[in-house]
């Protein structure tokens, strides 16, 4: 394979400003296909900001991302049909809460993709299967727990057949015990050769899920480094710094 | 004692046997007419006022289909214009265009006009209001899945906010059947008239007081529906 062929991400000299502020300062970052890449930064340095850019929910000043070797203009009327091939999923969950699950999964293949109803429903249904919530597709949201909500909200991503799937702190809102459920389908959707680009503080399962660990700090891509190199011997202080956060020691 | 002599008077067996006269005679007419003028106006205003109450919400410098400032300002200089006019003063005041549409300014067809420019504006209001709710996450999830602004208005902020548009409906249709009432006063039809024309103009206070608790029952019937449909309808609530 060319390796333009491989890259299924580019991000290139990334710049974006809020007014005066500088988010991101020159962010470069290339995602092969299949691959799991972990993005890691303290609270506020960017991730979510980087995650809505590649996802054209956000314009940015400087820089190129591209999908697949498209390119990707926010608010362009070809982002649309890009946005079909990245698969989002918030923090928030934010199903509809006037609609069931089925309708909640296939309201975007149906109305935005086109694709045949009773086609759409299989594959949703076949996916609620798969994480356990078959049972659930004629609950409204308001029915589940978080946890499931999270894990419909993922099927919903799926359905859209992404080739790409972007995931914000999507266990940060939940009761511990529900947050393995939904870590378990992001492990199992890794295996599955899935690409995948996660934000999360959840550091066991970023050392288990990822081929590679990106740290953001201040705007600016850090490290770039095979999950097990990061997490034994990080490179930079800052990255050091952050890690030593996350750990608990007796005094 | 005053009260009762009030009673007395107002229940005279005369009186009873008049008022009962008239109120078979004229209230079905008259109930009829309130409630096709009320419904017809409504459903003209809501025609005009949802679509201008999504261009409200949606035309923003922020919304997801933003129209230039000058159009949207326009739009919102007219809409607070109309609300800001009295009722029956604007029934005088667009009597050339009720002639021009009716062919006459009185009668039970001729108030739907003043009605329905009346409350279009109203119901603007109450859609954008009702669209304003809608969590912008969700807004959001659907342009990340490639959604059309149209699809975003018609496949989430509408069907997301069913509820709250069902409870300002309620509210759109009460205020329409109170200015359709009103409207008695300079030649509109139903039980306003009758109100009018018996209790002010005739002194028979029963009528008056029938028509008036009759007013008071469809707007508790149109109210209690409503609130009905719109707790129904909310998928958010156990
Ligand atoms: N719409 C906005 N307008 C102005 N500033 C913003 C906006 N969105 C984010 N910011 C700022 O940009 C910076 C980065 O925010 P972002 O949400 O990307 O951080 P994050 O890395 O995702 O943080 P967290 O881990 O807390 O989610 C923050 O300082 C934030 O205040
Ligand atoms: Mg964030």
């Amino acid at each position: 394979m060319a390796d333009e062929d491989r890259i299924m991400l580019e991000i290139a000299g990334l710049k974006k400003k809020f007014g005066e502020d500088v988010i991101l300062d020159g962010v470069d970052l290339t995602i092969n296909k299949g691959e799991v890449v972990v993005m890691l930064g303290s609270s506020g340095c960017g991730k979510s900001t980087l995650l809505r850019c590649i996802n054209g929910l956000e314009s940015f000043d400087e820089g190129s991302i591209r999908i697949d070797g498209e390119e990707i203009v926010s608010g362009s009327k070809a982002m649309t049909h890009l946005s079909q091939k990245i698969g989002m999923v918030f923090q928030s969950y934010d199903l509809f809460p006037h609609r069931n699950i089925l309708d909640n999964i296939t309201l975007a293949p149906v109305k935005v993709q086109r694709r045949a109803k009773e086609d759409a429903r299989a594959q949703a249904e076949q996916l609620l299967r798969r994480v356990g919530l078959w049972e659930k597709r004629k609950a409204y949201p308001r029915e589940l727990s978080g946890g499931q909500k999270q894990r419909v909200a993922i099927v919903r991503a799926l359905c859209m057949n992404p080739e790409i799937m972007l995931f914000d702190e999507v266990t940060a809102a939940l009761d511990p015990e529900m947050v393995r459920e939904v870590l378990d389908v992001m492990l199992e959707l890794a295996q599955g050769g899935m690409t995948m680009l996660i934000v999360t503080h959840e550091m066991g399962f970023a050392r288990a899920v990822a081929d590679r660990i990106v740290f953001l700090d201040e705007g600016k891509i850090l490290e770039n480094l095979p999950a097990e190199t990061f997490f034994n011997n990080p490179s930079t202080q800052r990255a050091k710094d952050f890690l030593q956060t996350f750990e608990f020691k007796k005094h | 004692m005053a009260l009762t002599e009030f009673f007395h008077e107002l229940l005279a067996p005369d009186k009873v046997d008049e008022a009962w006269l008239i109120i078979q005679n004229q209230f079905p007419t008259a109930i009829w007419e309130t409630l096709y003028v009320t419904v017809l106006s409504t459903l003209f205003a809501i025609l005009i006022g949802l679509p201008l109450g999504v261009l409200l919400v949606t035309g923003e410098k922020k919304g997801i289909l933003p129209l230039p400032a000058w159009l949207m300002q326009t739009l919102n200089v007219i809409i607070n214009l109309l609300r800001s006019v009295p009722f029956l003063i604007l029934m005088i005041m667009v009597f050339p265009l009720t002639r021009a549409i009716v062919g006459t300014v009185v009668g039970t067809e001729a108030t739907v006009v003043p009605l329905v420019i009346a409350a279009f504006p109203f119901v603007a209001r109450l859609t954008e209001s009702s669209l304003r709710e809608v969590n912008p996450n969700l807004i959001e999830m659907a342009q990340s899945m490639g959604a059309s602004p149209l699809q975003i208005i018609t496949k989430v902020m509408i069907p997301e906010s069913v509820p709250s548009l069902l409870s300002n409906a309620t509210i759109a249709i009460t205020t329409v059947l109170g200015y359709s009432a009103m409207s008695g006063i300079l030649g509109g039809g139903g039980l306003g008239k009758i109100a009018i024309n018996y209790g002010y103009y005739r002194y028979k206070d029963l009528i008056m007081i029938a028509a008036v608790i009759l007013l008071i029952v469809l707007v508790q019937l149109f109210q209690s529906v409503g609130t009905r449909l719109a707790v129904h309808s909310d998928k958010r609530l156990k």
